[in-house]
């Protein structure tokens, strides 16, 4: 009995220490289209401050769900929020806070790793189950120098509630009637053929796997793991490679106060068309529940680090970093954050 | 005296926590469901529709997807566990050697299923997708469509059939000690080869018990999560055959409960889990009940 | 005459001996060839760093499973602490009142959560924790895994007090001692391996289980010792790893399952051996 007494106080000190000695920690869930700039930011603001950011990648979906349901401090999501996902949390309204831009990218599993040039149809019709082998006439036409071998197309779609998923199917949405009549945008649509894989890392997972594969992932997944991507055909008639340079030229012109924003299928002249912002997503007010203004204030911050000496971390991770408009939009947005109704940062 | 009615009643307490625990539980369950149970009604079972982006919500797609690789792996596991009992109740009996091969089987039912599903995911998907593309030529003649995903219902009928053949291996030995041995000599003394009196004999005897352990090591397929998450394919969709990727009611609830968009999406959720509690629930007890007569009867 | 058909028979019985013999190797064989390769891909990637370390940022080499092996740890204690009590003090009420109404309807309850995919434990869990505490916790995994464990005390308290042999019990009752001592001081620490043997095995259940984790304890990156945060495990950390196309993250999949199998096949081990040295005595 004594010995049982004592590992359990031993265990409750521990407990309760852990409890008190930490800084503040902070929980955000969602996308995992910028997870590699995200996890590579949180490590650095940890080392730098000793602020413990966690961040869990459920897909854009989860972290919509989550922030809706104020289980986690900040959501991630490449899809911004509908007017009814909006209308959802009236009161407190949530605010878009854009930290990075990408790429995502159409990456396939071929021998020798081909750079493949595709059109806006040839993209549709191998999703669609049109285009059902690799050397279809479609892709060959383009790729006239690639030996591209007879095996059949296996498709790779998210199984999970995705902003990639959105920004892919905004995309061909725009660029295919028979796409957008078929299965339409969204954070989950019904694929018409293909395997699912849980997040970016299991849909890249996937590809990587199986022969003739092919399927959408954030940039930074493909290049990291040497995975071939394709060259786009963008509006403007050019073949983009995905870069952070025609990510950044995607942005185009203008862009509404609130950031929400798709810039896919841009028409710059270099823009590369599947270009997104990935946003975090908190609650203007953030006297909710029973928040500490603590909590809230290391929020802000995080938030003010991740949009100007975080931003440095991007290019190594091949996410395009903030533009000056859009910089200022953002750090407007995150003043505008209050506690009992004082803005938290001045 | 005071002591003792206290000591009683924490005694007590206890065990109506352990109760009703599962009484909350069903009513949870049933609670958390009753959304898209009302909105739906019982359409909710035979419907193949599951599309989070319309709101339309049916399980067919998962039944069909558990029943599918549950009883496939019933079948692929039911000749190595029998034999395993076999070998174990009647050739091995009494021997060290049996101890050390059942301290094995049940080796098999201590590794985490997420293991298991690791293991099926670099090993048993390629080799599936070896096989798959070697048949496709004969699939097209066949008219059947089998694409070299290397996942999908076979593979994870494949890792479920492993992950049970503890389950009746274990209880189907048990029951084959309990044949008497009186039976068993009999026919020997009539000059019966032990094949004979196996199939004759001692099978027969023990048949409801080792149906009892077949109805366990459903429940347990019914039942597994990771192993199968991890090598089905995750596809929302009826399959159309063994090669094709699909879903299980456990695992698409392993997939989305933790994104949910909506209350409907995130009850519908729930309901499967619902019928997949109840499912289990049914067939584990079938199965106890039968193994419990059965030790009384010996 | 008979030759042939005696010869036939024989026959049939040897193809029946190799078959079973054949069989029962083959249902063994996936188990080797599994501990086989976690063993071979898991040990090389065994480094103190490894074990030491939290993980890295996505992409960088050198992470650890720190996090996720104080997580399962914490999870584990917190699972046992809470299925103990409970669990134990529900097999000793089921091993004195054998016939009651009470008993009846509570081994039907513990045989039915004993059934009970993990999945919907996590379902259970997550309404009743998660949603009304409003964030992810090491607790509400803690709750999930002790439903899961529970049975397992509640079956292995009463089947080894059953066994412990009459006579002792009723030699203290016969010295006067007063019923719920006798319990209390006699029987429960007479049948104290049997019980740890039951704990053991429970924890070697639960340790290995993910899908109730996946939306309780949510994962975390960093070490974490309050039980009112999310924490990481390591079927979690195998789990999310395993699907990544990142080879370094993959072999630390693999390391990870090492010191996972490890730990419930030590656990698993050291139960069985207790509870077979205690049986002897008897």
């Amino acid at each position: 009995m004594k010995i049982v007494s004592t590992i359990l106080t031993i265990l409750a000190v521990l407990c309760l220490g852990g409890a008190a000695l930490a800084a503040e920690e902070l929980l955000g869930a969602g996308a995992t289209f910028p997870e590699p700039l995200y996890s590579k930011m949180f490590d650095v603001y940890y080392s730098q401050t000793g602020n413990k950011v966690n961040y869990q990648g459920i897909g854009s979906g989860g972290g919509i769900q989550q922030i809706l349901g104020k289980t986690v401090d900040f959501g991630g999501t490449d899809a911004f929020l509908t007017p009814e996902q909006l209308a959802k949390s009236p009161d407190n309204p949530l605010l878009h806070i854009p930290t990075a831009m990408g790429a995502v990218v159409v990456t396939y599993n071929l021998p020798g790793k081909p750079q493949l040039k595709m059109t806006p149809d040839v993209i549709a019709g191998i999703f669609l189950g049109q285009i059902k082998s690799w050397n279809d006439s479609r892709i060959t036409g383009l790729n006239p120098g690639v030996q591209l071998p007879g095996d059949p197309i296996v498709v790779v779609h998210r199984s999970d509630g995705s902003g990639t998923t959105f920004v892919f199917t905004d995309y061909l949405s725009k660029v295919s009637p028979d796409w957008k009549e078929k299965v339409g945008a969204g954070t989950a649509v019904k694929w018409p053929l293909g395997l699912g894989g849980k997040g970016n890392p299991g849909v890249a997972g996937l590809v990587q796997q199986m022969k003739g594969a092919v399927g959408y992932v954030e940039l930074s997944y493909a290049k990291k793991n040497n995975l071939p991507y394709a060259v786009v055909k963008n509006r403007a008639g050019n073949f983009i490679v995905p870069s952070i340079k025609s990510v950044s030229l995607a942005a185009g012109a203008s862009m509404p106060d609130d950031t929400r924003v798709s810039i896919t299928d841009t028409d710059t002249k270099d823009g590369y068309p599947i270009s997104a912002f990935t946003w975090i997503l908190v609650y203007k007010e953030q006297a909710y529940g029973n928040r500490k203004a603590s909590k809230a204030k290391a929020l802000a911050k995080l938030l003010w680090w991740m949009t100007h000496e975080g931003q440095k971390y991007n290019a190594d991770l091949l996410y395009a970093p903030l533009a000056g408009d859009v910089k200022a939009k953002a750090e407007k947005i995150i003043k505008s954050v209050t506690f009992n109704g004082q803005p938290i940062l001045k | 005296m005071r002591r003792e009615r206290l000591f009683r009643n924490l005694l007590q307490l206890a065990a109506w926590l352990v109760g009703l625990n599962v009484l909350v539980i069903s009513i949870t369950l049933f609670w958390g469901a009753s959304p898209t149970l009302r909105h739906f009604g019982p359409g909710f079972l035979w419907s193949s529709h599951w599309n989070p982006v319309t709101d339309e919500f049916g399980a067919l797609p998962f039944l069909a997807g558990t029943l599918a690789t549950s009883f496939l792996a019933l079948a692929l596991s039911l000749p190595l566990s029998l034999s395993m009992a076999i070998l174990l109740g009647e050739f091995l009996r009494g021997r060290w050697l049996s101890n050390v091969f059942k301290s094995l089987v049940d080796l098999i039912a201590a590794v985490p299923s997420v293991i298991f599903g690791y293991w099926g995911l670099m090993v048993l998907v390629p080799w599936v997708r070896e096989v798959e593309m070697q048949l496709m030529p004969l699939g097209q003649r066949l008219g059947i469509e089998i694409m070299p995903y290397g996942v999908g219902v076979l593979t994870a009928s494949l890792v479920l059939a492993v992950m049970i053949i503890p389950n009746t291996a274990s209880i189907a030995r048990e029951v084959l000690e309990l044949v008497p041995r009186d039976l068993k000599e009999a026919a020997y003394s009539f000059g019966a080869t032990r094949y004979e009196v196996v199939r004759s004999v001692i099978v027969p005897y023990a048949r409801s018990g080792i149906f009892a352990g077949v109805l366990l090591s459903l429940g347990r397929a019914l039942g597994e999560t990771m192993a199968v998450t991890m090598v089905i394919g995750n596809t929302n969709e009826m399959p159309a055959n063994l090669f094709a990727p699909a879903n299980t009611m456990a695992s698409v609830i392993a997939n989305e409960l933790a994104e949910a968009t909506t209350a409907i999406h995130y009850s519908s959720l729930v309901a499967v889990g619902l019928v997949l509690f109840l499912v289990t629930t049914g067939i584990n007890f079938i199965g106890t009940y039968i193994i419990k007569k059965m030790t009384v009867q010996a | 005459m008979r030759e042939p058909k005696l010869r036939r028979r024989l026959f049939f019985n040897g193809l029946f001996r190799a078959g079973i013999y054949g069989l029962a190797f083959g249902a063994l064989l996936p188990l080797f060839l599994i501990l086989i390769d976690v063993f071979v891909k898991g040990l090389p990637v065994i480094s103190w760093n490894f074990l030491v370390n939290t993980p890295k940022a996505t992409g960088e080499t050198g992470g650890g499973i720190a996090n996720a092996i104080v997580g399962s740890l914490m999870l584990v204690t917190l699972a046992t602490a809470m299925a103990l009590p409970i669990g134990v003090a529900a097999g000793v009420y089921l091993s004195e009142a054998r016939q009651s109404r009470l008993a009846y309807f509570t081994r039907l309850a513990v045989d039915v959560l004993q059934g009970m995919p993990s999945v919907v434990i996590g379902i259970i869990a997550y309404l009743w924790l998660v949603r009304v505490m409003g964030k992810f916790t090491a607790l509400s995994g803690g709750l999930a895994l002790a439903l899961m464990m529970l049975p397992l005390v509640v079956r292995g308290t009463e089947e080894v007090l059953k066994l412990v042999p009459a006579h002792i019990k009723e030699a203290s009752l016969a010295l006067g001692v007063p019923h719920y001592r006798t319990v209390l001081r006699v029987v429960i620490p007479c049948g104290l391996p049997g019980i740890i043997s039951a704990v053991l095995l429970g924890v070697s259940r639960i340790a290995g289980e993910t899908a109730p984790l996946l939306f309780t304890a949510f994962g975390n990156r960093f070490l974490e010792f309050s039980p009112l945060k999310p924490v990481g495990s390591l079927p979690l950390t195998i789990f999310t790893y395993a699907m990544s196309p990142y080879q370094d993250l993959q072999a630390q999949a693999w390391g990870a399952s090492v010191v996972l199998i490890v730990l419930v096949l030590a656990t698993n081990i050291i139960s069985r051996v207790v509870i077979t040295r205690w049986k002897i005595q008897f």
